[in-house]
């Protein structure tokens, strides 16, 4: 099933990925809409990081394309934040936590310039949205896991763009901080912006998100949660292996919004 | 007078190489720099036969040519024929050093190198190889000029990449995807590396070379926690380093290059015992004073 996107932001077209010949991706055909904040599911192999990291040209597409406002991601990258897994950096590297928000900055500067007293500002500002005022000068090793995420939000707030990818931003991370990176998120959708997040867990996924991406190597559904995230649809993503998909289409059943009519 | 230009020559280079080596240290290549050092050697005796000199401008360039091919080799063995990265830097640079030490025995007539003066070097030999202008004058060791040259180029570049090298050696994949081309800065800071290597080729030799890349990084890694603050320790490190070792190889009649990276040794073993933040014996006192707190703390039972 695949619902097209009114106002479409990010357009696939018969994108295939492969990892040394080995096709990850096939065929993924689908529109994205502005203002929405976008669950991307699947289980594990299906290709969720792969898909963001192909729409911001970090692999190689064995065939078709991705389009960003309707434009090669060239064009728009100002206008485009991506959020990497926690775990691909490493936190022992010598750095601070303003440093590391700090470089949410440096699209915006030029070769030789250094961040500059406004950009300090705004990287003070993004931090004290995420609740990360008192570790400014917290050397990043010192963080755990929700506050290491915490400050990748905020580097990505301090990108100041329309759209962005975020790749497993609530793995690992505890109750109070998946409930401020939530709250977050729906304010920068409020704010017509759009966010894709990379999401592997369904009871969550179903309160989360308005806009679904049901993946699995193919893409089995995209369209707003109320009609896609049905028990046939997790079934066919996830080949029906799960008791709890019947639970989940329970939830979602239950929980009728009106607003979920806008897409 | 000699003493002062040995020392000078040797800290120019060291902290040139150290300054380089923050950075290769943090993106876990310390053994790319070491095969660096290694396999300019051929790029090093190819322009030694072409110009007949050993410091010309061209022979830098041409051996900072190879060590950029020769990274570029590691990451095409490991990407492309999915070898791991230590075993791509063993078959490489080991490969592109035999040419080299073959060129050496053929040529060795034309060649005024020897293999012991290729592994160590001899940093003794500064202050009597003088440049001498046209005119007769002299304006001091030629090493002299080539490190603080060296030295320059290094802190311009760092200086102006300053930005790009951070980030692509904390989050390469951020820094993709705004736009800063990953690949690039990688081949110009190993750019800078063989320049580097190949200009302090003279002084310290292929190996010794690795020991000033990695060596004050390492320890100022375990002295602080800020990239900068980690920088201007290194520098520190270098100038401590070859002015102790000077003054060892002067006390046991030695090789100078060898006693500054003893030195080096030395100092780290100390940091990595001794430092306030990762020390080994300051971590475990810290446990015992946490473990006696607790134990006052605790109620009788």
């Amino acid at each position: 099933m695949r619902i097209e996107a009114k106002e479409p932001v990010v357009e696939f077209h018969d994108l295939t990925v492969s990892y040394h010949k080995k096709p990850v991706l096939w065929n993924i055909d689908m529109t994205l809409p502005k203002g929405a904040l976008v669950g991307i599911i699947g289980p594990n192999g299906a290709g969720k990081s792969t898909l963001i990291k192909s729409a911001m040209g970090l692999l190689p597409l064995a065939s078709g394309y991705v389009k960003i406002f309707d434009e090669a991601l060239d064009d728009v990258r100002h206008k485009v934040s991506y959020v990497p897994q926690r775990e691909s950096v490493d936190w022992d590297f010598p750095t601070s936590v303003l440093d590391v928000v700090l470089m949410g900055r440096y699209a915006k500067l030029g070769l030789l310039s250094r961040p500059r007293k406004a950009d300090k500002e705004m990287a003070l500002n993004c931090l004290a949205k995420v609740g990360m005022e008192a570790y400014v000068n917290r050397q990043i090793s010192q963080l755990s896991g929700g506050q290491q995420q915490r400050v990748f939000l905020a580097r990505a707030l301090a990108q100041e763009a329309e759209l962005y990818f975020m790749d497993e931003p609530f793995a690992g991370v505890d109750a109070a901080t998946e409930a401020a990176i939530l709250a977050i998120m729906q304010e920068m959708t409020a704010q017509g912006k759009t966010v894709i997040v990379v999401h592997h867990d369904l009871q969550s996924a179903a309160e989360f998100f308005d806009w679904i991406v049901l993946l699995n190597m193919r893409l089995v559904a995209s369209g707003p949660i109320n009609k896609v995230f049905t028990n046939d649809m997790l079934q066919e993503t996830y080949g029906g292996k799960l008791t709890v998909l019947a639970e989940v289409g329970e939830l979602v059943r239950k929980r009728q919004i009106p607003s979920r009519e806008k897409y | 007078m000699d003493a002062f230009y040995i020392i000078l020559t040797a800290s120019l280079f060291a902290i040139s190489c150290g300054l380089l080596g923050c950075f290769l240290v943090l993106r876990k290549m310390a053994m790319v720099g070491d095969a660096i050092s290694h396999a300019v050697l051929p790029g090093i005796v190819i322009a030694f036969l072409l110009t007949g000199t050993r410091d010309s401008f061209e022979m830098i360039i041409g051996a900072a040519l190879i060590g950029i091919f020769s990274t570029f080799l590691i990451e095409f063995f490991h990407n492309k024929a999915g070898l791991q990265t230590d075993a791509a830097i063993g078959v490489t640079f080991t490969w592109l050093f035999a040419l080299g030490v073959i060129l050496i025995s053929v040529f060795a007539g034309q060649v005024d190198l020897d293999q012991e003066c290729v592994l160590y070097g001899e940093i003794a030999y500064v202050p009597i190889d003088l440049w001498i202008g046209d005119d007769g004058t002299i304006f001091g060791p030629r090493a002299l000029y080539v490190a603080a040259m060296t030295l320059i180029v290094n802190i311009a570049f760092i200086r102006i990449g300053f930005k790009q090298l951070h980030l692509t050696t904390f989050d390469p994949a951020f820094a993709a995807t705004i736009g800063i081309s990953v690949s690039l800065w990688n081949y110009l800071l190993m750019g800078a590396v063989s320049m580097t290597t190949v200009a302090a080729f003279d002084s310290v030799g292929a190996i010794l070379v690795v020991a000033l890349l990695v060596g004050p990084a390492a320890i100022a890694y375990l002295l602080t926690d800020r990239f900068q603050t980690m920088m201007m320790i290194t520098v520190f490190v270098a100038i401590i380093s070859s002015t102790l070792g000077y003054y060892l190889a002067v006390l046991v009649d030695g090789s100078i290059a060898g006693a500054i990276v003893t030195i080096i040794g030395i100092l780290f073993g100390i940091t990595f015992l001794f430092s306030p933040s990762n020390g080994v014996l300051m971590k475990k006192r810290l446990q015992r004073k946490e473990a006696q707190r607790l134990k006052a703390e605790a109620p009788l039972s």
